[in-house]
């Protein structure tokens, strides 16, 4: 039945199945976040409604599923039905799974009764997947923003904690700024094209030569900042290793993670749709942020010894990798850019289960020494946070699927139509520099001795130590089987994206004269 | 320039208005000052002292609803207005009216989406005691 597998967005009632995944995820946050109210916080509490978000997330993934089997399609519209949203979608849903099981545990620990915080993640969640689906600048926005606000809230969760206040005022506060930034450039693009739909920017600065129309050109370097603040680039990096290390640390994975993959589904998303016919203008600037934020990530993070705030400045170096994804601008990079994010993801959540496992109450002994000899006390712990690490260096064989996710990164820069080899350079550079902090953790952990008056820490939770454990086999296992991971991925540039063009100093342009609108 | 004659004359009216309502009062009154009545009206809190001075959350607590639910009422009138070319299929004729039998709820069931979702809102608020004062 043709219904069922092309969607015509121009009616609301195909609209709205288009969104089905989100609204399903949405409706059943607000009923949960209904029952969360309904009785009074305790720990039991807790742990129930964020069982029952960890269903909910189930049921999305099912409704995601179904789409993807089915091969949906639908007509250019606000609302992407593609792979790329898909499979952005299950990155998400998986780190936010990730995120839910670490807080259950997390949570009763620390003493935050608040059954309202599995919700509000659900809650981000869901602004995550309008962003992931968002063809449009205003749902772009409203993606963000349901994203930000409710990130906002998770981040100073622990109210007894004045460093997580601090993180959710710096975080409020800087969020703020950056999205007024987006903002203005959204509203400089739309004065300049006359549009906010992605693929309509494109077509007309394509066919009424906008590529060097002022106003555009502010526009997307406007959003370029906001961008840039909202995943954490270097020089829009300051507030990310504050944050990171007040908030509760599954909120921290969650931002590391989620949040960054989400905002970098738009920000991609964005830049191949509605910018590709001026590539050659932003493409500079991109490479540049691309070189800094990596230079920078891995070589700040060498003097780090608090690990919340070394994997707040690995995450940092990661997100330039991925801008190298961004920069190629070809499918092969937004394949590459979704393969990255779904290895990235689930290293981020492992290593940050293992900081919640050994974390103990009052976030004490999160330096990196506290972990020395590990693994003479909890050899597993020890094993798969050297997964862990050497997945985020992108070591072959023990780092699993982290050595494919920066192998298709950097093919995808040298097979672009002008290939970034220099960039690639960078990119294995920096790696090589970032080896400095992820061997040295996986050092500390197996051959220096154990201080004599740490205290052993205590069998992690059922929870945390199965994300722990899922997470590490999943990075094991797929990197000796990549191609499952890739066939998933492949085919799923953005649609409507055009190819860029050989040289990128010369844009063909149309001689079309600027039309009035 | 026409169409800012209103304007100007809601400006002039206010200016009057605010002229006249200060003279009469001059005009008809007698002073009798004290050192209480000279006091600038300040809703009750003394209007002289240190500005950093901490107020209970309750209040930012109804501030924080107040404007939730006040922004529910600004996004209301928009829609009114809108209303009819919302839940009608095809263009409107020419004297505003929906065309007989193309009607529809969607300007309506969009509206009860959108109160259904701040209801939730407030009920939560409710359940979690942030209407009560005490």
């Amino acid at each position: 039945m043709n219904f069922m597998t092309h969607l015509d967005l121009s009616f609301p009632a195909q609209l709205s199945l288009a969104l089905l995944p989100d609204l399903l995820l949405m409706g059943g946050a607000m009923i949960l976040l209904l029952w969360a109210a309904w009785r009074p916080e305790s720990a039991r509490h807790q742990r129930s409604v964020g069982a029952a978000c960890l269903g909910l997330i189930v049921l999305t993934t099912i409704a995601i599923g179904w789409f993807m089997y089915r091969h949906v399609t639908a007509t250019p519209g606000p609302i992407a039905v593609d792979r790329f949203r898909w499979i952005a979608d299950l990155v998400l849903l998986l780190g936010t799974a990730g995120t839910i099981a670490l807080s259950m545990d997390y949570n009763e620990r620390e003493g935050i009764f608040a059954p309202e915080s599995h919700v509000l993640i659900l809650l981000a969640t869901s602004g995550m997947m309008l962003l992931a689906a968002a063809r449009d600048l205003m749902i772009v926005f409203l993606g963000i923003e349901t994203m930000s606000v409710a990130t906002y809230v998770l981040a100073g969760m622990n109210r007894r904690s004045p460093r997580s206040a601090e993180a959710a005022m710096k975080y409020f506060l800087l969020g703020a700024f950056s999205t007024a930034f987006l903002l203005y450039g959204m509203a400089l693009v739309y004065g300049a094209t006359g549009a906010t739909n992605l693929s309509v920017i494109g077509d007309r600065v394509m066919r009424f030569g906008l590529t060097t129309s002022p106003l555009l050109l502010t526009g997307i370097a406007l959003m370029l900042v906001g961008f840039g603040f909202k995943v954490a680039a270097a020089p829009f990096h300051m507030w990310a290793p504050d944050v990171y290390e007040g908030a509760p640390t599954p909120i921290t994975g969650y931002m590391a993670a989620a949040v960054k993959a989400a905002a970098f589904a738009a920000f991609l998303r964005i830049w191949y749709e509605a910018f590709t016919p001026v590539y050659a203008s932003w493409h500079n600037a991109v490479w540049w942020l691309a070189a800094v934020t990596m230079a920078v990530g891995n070589i700040i993070a060498l003097r780090q010894r608090d690990l919340k705030r070394l994997l707040a400045y690995s995450s940092i170096a990661h997100a330039g990798y991925l801008l190298v994804a961004l920069t190629v601008n070809s499918p092969a990079g937004s394949e590459a850019f979704l393969f990255y994010a779904f290895v990235y993801t689930i290293a981020t959540m492992g290593s940050f289960a293992v900081v919640v496992a050994l974390g103990d109450p009052g976030e004490r002994s999160l330096n990196v020494d506290d972990y020395a000899g590990l693994w003479t006390v909890r050899p597993w712990l020890a094993v798969a946070m050297a997964v862990f690490m050497l997945a985020l260096l992108g070591f072959p064989v023990f780092g699993g699927a982290g050595f494919f996710a920066k192998w298709y990164v950097i093919r995808a820069a040298l097979q672009a139509p002008s290939p970034h080899w220099k960039l690639a350079v960078i990119l294995v550079l920096t790696s090589v520099i970032s080896a400095g902090y992820y061997l040295y953790v996986v050092m500390v952990m197996f051959m220096r001795p154990r201080v004599a008056s740490a205290a052993i820490p205590a069998r992690s939770r059922g929870l945390t130590g199965f994300v722990i454990a899922a997470s590490a086999v999943l990075l094991i296992v797929l990197g000796f089987f990549p191609e499952r991971l890739v066939r998933l991925t492949e085919g799923s540039a953005p649609y409507g994206a055009l190819t860029v063009p050989a040289t990128s100093s010369a844009v063909p342009l149309p001689s079309l004269p600027p039309a009035r609108r | 320039m026409q169409i800012y004659v209103p304007l100007l004359l809601l400006i002039g009216f206010v200016a009057l208005n605010a002229v006249g309502i200060t003279l009469v009062s001059h005009l008809i009154t007698r002073g009798r000052p004290n050192p209480i009545k000279e006091q600038p009206y300040e809703s009750g809190i003394p209007p002289l002292g240190d500005a950093r001075e901490r107020f209970s959350v309750k209040f930012y607590m109804v501030a924080m609803l107040f404007i939730v639910f006040d922004i529910e009422t600004v996004f209301m009138l928009p829609w009114g207005v809108y209303f009819q070319r919302l839940s009608c299929t095809t263009q409107l004729l020419a004297s505003g009216a929906c065309p007989r039998g193309a009607t529809s709820f969607f300007g309506f069931g969009e509206m009860l989406v959108f109160i259904a979702i701040l209801f939730v809102g407030f009920i939560y608020v409710w359940k979690k005691g942030a209407l009560q004062w005490d």
